[in-house]
């Protein structure tokens, strides 16, 4: 039986999962990606069945957390953001190596636009050179019809399948007709391949040339996707090839009755003989795709003297930024200049100049204000300090009114970077970093300031939660000071303050004695986010 | 037939409840919906927006084409003002006159409030800029003003050309979101609903 639910286009995603008999899901929250992993911990069947949903360390432990279960024969899945895929490239990579045996399922959400994130990377680049194949929804149905065929196509070829999202459709909602009823769950069972699953190199030579072959036939599978389709159109002019929600946008245009020859990709590897049929019905190929140019390189090739194409790299569409129904209205009424949308129409009203931008803040009542106070007041005798930020609310310290931190770069870098700039002569060296991202990727560069005793200041803003993301569990929480003294941090200098207003000139004080020590110092300045204080008075 | 409509606000200000009203009626009704929001930073005390899309028809595009927004309910008048270039000629703007003042500089409410209406009088927009949270504040609490924005709303949206929704449909909506949390929080954001509906009938 069928039933309709609103659903965004992550949690379609991890219903279709769930119905498709998961047996675990991991994940590192990491926006738009968050809601995947969290609708699984709401999800009553999922709490029945005792399906998997704690969060893991970071992406790459969720990651090899995942293929664990798929080699004893059930289902899992991973999800993160773009960027916790570099996180995860290694066991990700290598996963094509080992193949998977219960169908495992690696969920990237990009975020092109960078709504809330550091970069623009798109997640079918890896997927391309793991050889591993990608299905790209462009619905919220579709995200949840994904995750079943996805399964299949994982079990059938051998290999964890890519599911890319992107954030308008991992944070949109829509009516899905979903499963009233979920799947069985796989029974344990072992690899029939063994030696795959041990690469060491005499095995993995062995195992190459298979995956090549997995891959040719997982290209030759895609002509018959339900997900890739060919529209033949009309309108020869030009020919469209649309991939994901970007195909939506063409839709939109043409209030469904698109006149040009189409192709919608949901499914990689491309299927080459429908490009082909397309760039055959036509005199030129469109692509759209949200995200870097991926199709559309594959297309031109190096030398790109075969099909004309036109994209983001001869400027059609924008080569930055989410695509929109705009953008790609532009685009067709500068190629087709008689099919122009009939949404180019006039604004209404002009911008006023007394809009203002309105960038985000800490929260009042946010611990990580007084931190950055302190912190600031200790640093002011010093002319040069330089203080490394990390991924986090708190690298909104880099913003007025604290200005605070001079570098964020990614996950763990704080620690890392603050240590290279002692390495390099400068004093004083701060690294400020919260305490889930110290637990995903500042503990291992702990450890190298500590073996060096590297004379730079490390404060972890310890909030007892993955603020950003909205509050998730913080896998550090409790532990924090057992950990530094563990990897050797001396407890001379491993100090616990709470960061409140009325601790300010303590933490200053602190703060000062600490960046006169000549090797590592971790202060651990704690209070509860706000936000989760409030929910859980409630 | 599709109303896209802009709900925007300030982080934590509650649109998205209204999003979750009107998703809910969407389903009772059989519409089809789609509701596009952002998560993550932009939550953190910045403007947000949803873009929701109503229609007895398949939406193709999560996002709104330019120029197509039917009605914008906004929870602060600036932020109404930031996606007025956005809305169709002859639309609709409802918004809170109540400010958030977070950032330098801001401007006065009541300066802020009247360049708002003026600028919809003059280009021939509906508009309906009043004080949400007093009202909400007479029924209930003011973190209800989001439903009293969404009574206005659904002034409008119970005409023809907005797709004909009966505001007891939205109401019946209203009671369902909130019955989780108790009859005390269903009554007080029914009638919140209601004041608003009050003022949307008003100003049509």
């Amino acid at each position: 039986m069928k039933l309709k639910k609103l659903l965004l286009g992550d949690e379609a995603l991890a219903l279709g999962a769930i119905n498709a008999g998961l047996s675990g899901a991991y994940a590192y929250p990491g926006t738009p990606s968050t809601e995947i992993l969290e609708f699984v911990q709401q999800n009553p069947v999922a709490r029945e069945r005792a399906i998997h949903s704690h969060w893991s360390s970071n992406e790459k432990t969720a990651v090899e957390e995942a293929l664990g279960m798929s080699f004893c024969g059930r289902r899992s899945m991973v999800s993160m953001k773009h960027v916790g895929l570099n996180v995860a490239a290694d066991p990700f990579v290598n996963s094509a190596m080992t193949g998977a045996n219960g169908g495992m399922l690696v969920i990237s959400a990009d975020d092109p636009s960078m709504h809330s994130s550091q970069n623009e990377q798109d997640s079918r680049f890896y997927a391309s050179f793991a050889l591993l194949p990608v299905l790209e929804p462009r619905s919220q149905q579709q995200a949840y019809d994904m995750a079943a065929y996805g399964f299949a196509l994982s079990e059938e070829y051998g290999v964890p399948v890519m599911v890319r999202m992107v954030t308008r459709l991992a944070h949109s909602r829509a009516n899905v007709e979903i499963d009233s009823d979920a799947a069985p769950e796989n029974a344990l069972h072992y690899p029939e391949h063994t030696a795959q699953w041990v690469l060491m190199p005499g095995n993995s030579r062995r195992r190459y040339p298979r995956l090549i072959e997995t891959y040719n036939a997982l290209a030759e599978a895609g002509e018959h996707s339900p997900f890739n389709t060919f529209s033949p159109g009309s309108d020869r002019r030009i020919g469209i090839l649309a991939s994901g929600i970007a195909a939506n946008y063409v839709e939109e245009c043409f209030d469904g009755a698109c006149p040009f020859p189409m192709v919608v990709i949901g499914q990689y590897p491309l299927p080459v003989g429908m490009i082909g049929r397309l760039a055959d019905s036509c005199d030129a190929v469109l692509v759209v795709e949200e995200g870097q140019p991926v199709i559309e390189k594959e297309l031109r090739g190096l030398l790109d003297r075969g099909v004309r194409v036109y994209g983001k790299l001869d400027g059609h569409l924008p080569r930055t930024g989410e695509l929109t129904p705009d953008s790609v209205a532009a685009c067709l009424a500068s190629l087709v200049h008689d099919v122009a949308p009939d949404f180019a129409l006039p604004a209404a009203v002009e911008t006023d100049n007394m809009v203002m931008a309105r960038p985000p803040a800490l929260c009042q009542g946010c611990g990580h204000r007084d931190v950055y106070a302190a912190l600031n007041a200790a640093l002011a005798q010093y002319e040069n300090a330089k203080v490394f930020g990390d991924i986090g609310c708190y690298t909104l310290g880099w913003l007025a009114p604290f200005n605070a931190i001079d570098t964020v770069v990614d996950m763990g870098a704080s620690i890392t970077m603050a240590k290279g700039a002692a390495d390099a002569g400068q004093h004083p060296v701060v690294a400020v970093i919260g305490d889930s991202t110290f637990t995903h990727s500042g503990m291992t560069g702990l450890l190298d300031a500590v073996n060096e005793n590297s004379p730079v200041s490390i404060i972890i803003s310890d909030n007892l939660t993955t603020g950003m993301t909205g509050g998730q569990d913080s896998q550090g929480t409790g532990k924090l000071e057992q950990i530094c003294l563990g990897l050797g941090v001396s407890p001379d200098h491993l100090h616990t303050i709470d960061s409140l207003p009325r601790t300010v000139a303590e933490m200053q004080a602190l703060f000062a004695a600490e960046l006169e020590y000549q090797g590592v110092s971790v202060i651990i300045a704690r209070r509860e986010c706000i936000q989760t204080a409030r929910r859980h008075k409630k | 037939m599709t109303v896209n409509m802009i709900l925007a606000g300030v982080g934590g200000q509650g649109i998205l409840s209204i999003a979750t009203v009107l998703g809910r009626a969407a389903l009772a009704l059989d519409l089809n919906l789609k509701q596009a929001e952002v998560h993550g930073m932009s939550q953190r005390g910045g403007d947000v927006m949803s873009c929701l899309r109503l229609s007895d028809a398949p939406i193709a595009s999560d996002l709104i084409p330019a120029g197509k927004v039917d009605m914008i309910v906004a929870m602060e008048p600036m932020e109404a003002m930031r996606y007025l270039p956005q809305l169709k000629p002859g639309g609709v703007v409802i918004s809170s006159s109540e400010t958030v003042a977070n950032v330098p500089g801001y401007p006065e409410r009541a300066e802020l409030c009247d360049r708002l209406v003026s600028l919809a009088r003059t280009h021939g927009l509906e508009c309906a800029v009043f004080d949400a949270e007093s009202l909400a504040r007479e029924v209930a609490s003011p973190r209800s003003s989001n439903m009293v924005l969404l009574g206005a709303a659904a002034a409008w949206l119970q005409l023809p050309e907005y797709l004909g929704i009966a505001p007891q449909e939205i109401e019946n909506a209203v009671a369902a979101v909130f019955a989780p949390k108790g009859e005390a929080v269903v009554k007080s954001n029914i009638e919140a609903f209601r004041k608003g509906l009050a003022v949307g009938k008003d100003s049509l």
